[in-house]
């Protein structure tokens, strides 16, 4: 078995997804069949490789600068959980 | 299995109506629901409002395109204007589209009729379908097995006949293999060859949405209309739309066909039943006339690691939208936004989804990116290449779609690893970027498996060509029929 | 510096101000999607599926943003990349609809360039790149702590942003003032941005330190937000660099910290320190393609820029005759300099042209709260005005009058001469006549006159302009008076 060398708790905070410690350690445990198979990843030479960030050669894909239908208000706050008045509605941001 | 070709031409002579088709097929999927459950929501308004719009058309003496009023089934994963789309997730179970995908557009305006929306693993993310929130689909060859994933519903629905047509999404398989083991074509397009718009993002360089069909020519015919650049998606390409049925072809001659030797070392390590099938199948190529061609593919057997890199980094931002203040579920916290988000995902998310974005935001991370995300996406530029080296040798690919025939629900839960390697050979052409199909290749032990014919970026043509004369010549798929679709009696 | 008992005031500080500066630009829709781009709309009335977040969105880049960021940088002496894209920055906030934002990393779109301060520094930039902009928080109740929820508008969210980022080439609060100013001159004069920051979309953050002077090392630096006005940008800062100074004085060291300014209370007070949202995980983003620019894209725009505030401030100087100060003032904004040169092209009199605008062109629109866009005179019309001074058609004081209505109404001033009968008398025989009937009726004036008593000239000037009720040209008349005595 690998090393997990994930820190699932400093991880899934950055990902804003609360796991039970118990979540965690499965998970962790999970992975570590998975990092076998990356760790082969590091013995590969790629010092000379450009990463590929797309597969399709495209560039300069632009639109121009005109003015389309929007959604109504209607229409954009239907799906919302809770809204006041024109506004989407949240519980208050502590920083 | 009748075909969407089928039911259009009786449809345009008026031998059947549009209504009538629509009909039969929201009763046959109603009737096999109990035991496939491939549908997340059947969309029965929306289909007969279609239904009956072709109808009249006709009836005016309106000439209507190939698919016009063929029954149709589309992966939970495409938004549906007005309609609840899910992607398989608990997080989204109440969300309702206020748009349509740019392929669902482009159905609607084909005439094919939407009659509801199939199930998935949540989020695109699974081999099986048993990821899915809400419940798991069945294999119309056995309930006791997985339809594959994650485009399960549509497999399975396709698989036992209700709809000739389906839609799917393939980020690493999840189109190819289901269809191996529901004994149905599907096609995973070029990267950027379909539209990605209205199609809920999973791993956005590797995403693209195909059909999954009764046979290759209704393949065709559905890749004609929803393949073509999309200027709402910067990613979709502008290269022209081949007339892919006129490439349909009936025999091999002049053609090379490579054989993996890596990939064949693999399934030589599997079940002899099912290495013989391919042997068998490449064979039945070259009495087609094909020439074979030994070709390598040395970096294919780190297209895993190299996929469970770059995909989870990709989804863990694709899916931190989902957090509960504008649209799905929302858990309240403890009175602050930051837990109500944490509460939200953590119960509107399942494991999969969860193990993925923890791995994806790992990557990603400061300090990690380099090793791991950076260096995923070099070794995606060698996979690549290998593929440009081999196609310099030969015109398409001949290679196994999956390693065994559908798997017992459950057995593959335990470990996610093993659940990963269901996709060992689908996952190099989805980092490569080129075009993949699977095509019914016979069975073992009574279970369907697929052969996968890959060819070069933009040519799907000659991809369907070879898969057309093999399904032709061999005709697997009809060879026996699903007990599903048996005991139903719906075999149409 | 003011004498702590027990405190070494020997060593002096000196302050290194850096800014990034963040300016909405004026495109017609949103850098990702086709919503309007416009301020001040209903709430979440300029919203799509795209800049909203929702599922199976995905973003087309605005190619006049691009235009607009790239057209900047050339006035400002940077280096256009051949090669940029676009990254996600990820981080969690409300006001986010994807939770990320789409913004440049280690490919922006251009490098370097440089402002040059009236005062004469140099402050050199080091990029700008081109990002989105969130939505708006609206805090319920008194403050953020106060509320127990918060309410988002998304009309802003996807609205095209350029970040103009400089060196930490300022050392004074009223540098940066003056190194606004200067954006904001190049930003109108551009016409990429309407650059009103209490509209949001100019909008200025600090990073600040301090170090004894005369040393090179940089000090630790805190940022400092939330200052919504060119002055609370030069109050926020000098409180800073005397906190800091005071801080170290103190034996304290300076953390590496947000720091918000609080307008109300005259403080920046530390925002709690989120170590986390540092990790943004930058990616390039997989859904858009990158962009290569050449040099014929780059040669294109060049030519398609205006003449800019200090090239326009020059000529103004060597082929106008003005003079600096009046040439600084004229081209502050484009369109005061567009309307200045009209004038004077179509008077012939850029100098007179240049008098006018500064003084009575200003008052009568400072009397009546108008601006000069909002004024409904046209360049012709004062043009009008100054030449029926200069041919002699109306005397300066009646013009001076006249002015008023031309400003406040965009009456043509040439009507007005006529329905009021303003026109001067320049008639030599009436004026004759008037002078000797005046001359006849004020005999002791005369004598006053002839007596030494200049100031009786005056007096009879007076006499003769009141006869004619204002009409006579002020000039004939005292030269016949001149004649007349003698």
């Amino acid at each position: 078995m690998a090393d997990v060398p994930i820190d699932i708790e400093y991880v899934s905070r950055l990902a804003r997804i609360e796991l039970s410690t118990e979540e965690a350690r499965r998970f962790s445990s999970q992975f570590s069949r998975l990092f076998e198979f990356i760790a082969e990843l590091q013995a590969l030479d790629v010092s000379q490789i450009d990463a590929t960030a797309q597969v399709i050669p495209l560039r300069n894909v632009l639109r121009d600068d005109v003015v389309t239908l929007c959604l109504s208000r209607e229409a954009a706050l239907e799906n919302a959980p809770d809204t006041e008045g024109p506004y989407f509605k949240t519980p208050r941001i502590l920083d | 299995m009748k075909t969407g070709h089928e039911i259009a031409d009786a449809i345009a002579s008026k031998r059947l109506s549009a209504l009538e088709a629509a009909e039969a097929a929201l009763a046959n999927a109603q009737s096999l629901e109990g035991e496939l459950h491939a549908y997340i929501r059947l969309t029965p308004e929306r289909a007969r409002a279609q239904a009956r719009a072709i109808d009249a058309r006709l009836k005016q003496g309106e000439r209507l395109g190939p698919l016009a009023g063929v029954p149709v089934a589309v992966k939970d994963i495409f938004c549906v204007s007005g309609e609840i789309t899910t992607a398989g997730s608990k997080i989204l179970e109440n969300f309702r589209a206020p748009y349509s995908a740019t392929v669902v557009r482009k159905l609607d305006e084909a005439g094919a009729v939407i009659i509801g929306k199939t199930n998935m693993d949540e989020f695109a993310m699974g081999s099986s379908c048993e990821n899915s929130a809400f419940f798991k689909t069945r294999n119309p060859w056995d309930t006791t097995r997985v339809p594959g994933g994650s485009s399960g519903g549509s497999a399975s629905t396709v698989g036992a006949g209700t709809v000739p047509i389906g839609l799917g999404t393939d980020t690493g398989g999840s189109i190819r293999e289901p269809a191996a083991f529901c004994n149905i074509v599907g096609v995973k397009p070029t990267y950027g060859r379909v539209s990605r718009y209205g199609m809920i993002a999973f791993a956005s360089s590797l995403d693209q949405a195909g059909p999954m069909t009764a046979d290759v020519r209704d393949a065709a015919q559905t890749l004609a209309v929803i393949a073509g650049h999309d200027p709402m998606d910067s990613t979709s390409v502008d290269v022209p739309v081949d007339d892919y049925v006129s490439a349909l072809r009936s025999d091999l001659r002049g053609t090379r066909v490579g054989i993996v030797t890596e990939f064949e070392e693999q399934i030589g390590r599997s079940d002899p039943a099912l290495a013989a099938l391919y042997k068998a199948a490449y064979a039945d190529l070259q009495r087609l006339g094909a020439q074979l061609v030994d070709v390598a593919l040395p970096h294919a057997r780190y297209g895993l690691a190299t996929y469970y890199l770059i995909a989870p980094a990709e989804c863990s931002s694709n899916l931190a939208r989902y957090d509960g203040a504008r649209y799905g579920l929302r858990v309240e916290g403890d009175g602050d936004v930051y837990s109500m988000f944490e509460r939200t995902r953590a119960a509107g998310f399942g494991d999969e989804v969860k193990r993925r974005i923890i791995l994806g935001t790992y990557a990603l991370s400061a300090g990690y990116y380099d090793a791991y995300y950076v260096r995923a996406q070099k070794i995606r530029t060698l996979i690549k290449r290998d593929f440009d080296e081999a196609f310099a040798r030969c015109d398409v690919i001949a290679c196994p779609a999956v390693s065994c025939p559908a798997f017992e629900l459950g057995a593959k839960t335990q470990d996610p690893v093993a659940m990963y390697l269901m996709d060992y050979f689908t996952i190099p052409m989805s980092l490569a970027g080129v075009p993949a199909l699977s095509v019914p290749a016979g069975y073992v032990s009574g279970l369907p498996v697929g052969l996968q014919i890959v060819a070069p970026a933009f040519e799907e043509s000659r991809m369907l060509g070879v898969a057309h004369a093999y399904e032709q010549a061999t005709r697997h798929a009809w060879a026996q029929t699903p007990r599903v679709a048996q005991r139903a009696g719906s075999a149409s | 510096m003011s004498g702590q008992t027990g405190v070494q005031t020997e060593e002096s500080y000196e302050a290194v101000i850096g800014l990034e500066v963040h300016v909405e630009l004026s495109t017609q829709s949103k850098m990702f999607c086709g919503c309007r781009n416009e301020f001040g709309a209903q709430p979440n009335t300029l919203v799509c599926p795209v800049c909203l977040g929702m599922p199976g969105t995905l973003p087309v880049v605005n190619r006049r943003a691009v235009e607009f960021l790239c057209k900047t940088g050339l006035a400002l002496g940077c280096t256009v990349a051949a090669r940029s894209k676009f990254d996600r920055k990820n981080y969690f906030y409300p006001d986010m609809p994807k939770n990320y934002q789409i913004s440049q990393y280690d490919m922006p779109l251009t490098t370097g360039g440089a402002v040059q301060l009236p005062s004469g520094r140099l402050v050199r930039l080091n990029r700008i790149h081109l990002e989105e902009d969130t939505g708006k928080n609206i805090h319920a109740g008194a403050s953020m702590a106060a509320s127990d929820h918060t309410l988002i508008d998304y009309n802003r969210a996807g609205v095209p942003l350029m970040e103009i980022v400089t060196e930490p080439d300022l050392s004074t609060p009223e540098q940066a003032e003056e190194y606004l100013g200067q954006l904001k001159i190049v930003l109108s004069y551009l016409g990429v941005s309407d650059v009103k920051m209490h509209e949001g979309s100019l909008r200025c953050d600090a990073n600040v330190s301090i170090r004894l002077t005369g040393e090179t090392r940089l000090g630790t630096k805190a940022e400092v937000k939330n200052m919504n006005s060119f002055r609370s940008v030069v109050r926020a800062l000098h409180f800073e660099i005397e906190r800091q100074q005071a801080a170290v004085r103190n034996g304290e060291r300076i953390v590496q910290e947000t720091r918000n300014w609080d307008e109300t209370r005259g403080v920046t007070y530390s925002t709690r320190s989120k170590e986390q949202a540092h990790d943004y995980r930058y990616f390039p983003d997989p859904d858009l393609v990158p962009l290569t620019i050449e040099p014929s894209t780059i040669e294109r725009w060049r030519l398609e820029m205006p003449e800019l505030p200090l090239a326009k401030r020059a000529r103004f100087v060597r082929d106008l005759g003005l003079s600096d100060y009046e040439a600084g003032i004229l081209t502050e904004e484009r369109s005061t300099a567009d309307f200045f040169e009209a004038v004077a092209a179509a008077a012939k009199e850029p100098k007179q042209a240049a008098n006018w605008m500064l003084g009575d062109v200003r008052r009568c629109l400072e009397k009546h709260s108008l601006t000069l866009a909002s004024s409904p005179m046209k360049p012709q019309q004062l043009a009008d005005l100054i030449l029926s001074v200069t041919s002699g058609k109306v005397s300066g004081k009646v013009a001076k009058e006249i002015c008023e209505v031309v400003v406040a109404e965009g009456a043509d001033p040439l009507a007005v001469i006529e329905q009021r009968g303003l026109a001067q008398v320049t008639d030599a025989g009436a004026i004759k006549q008037i002078v000797a009937d005046v001359l006849a009726r004020n005999g002791d004036s005369v004598a006053s006159y002839k007596s030494g008593k200049v100031k009786a000239l005056e007096f009879l000037v007076g006499q003769v302009m009141k006869a004619s009720r204002g009409k006579a040209n002020i000039e004939i008349v005292r030269a016949m008076l001149l004649e007349q005595l003698g």
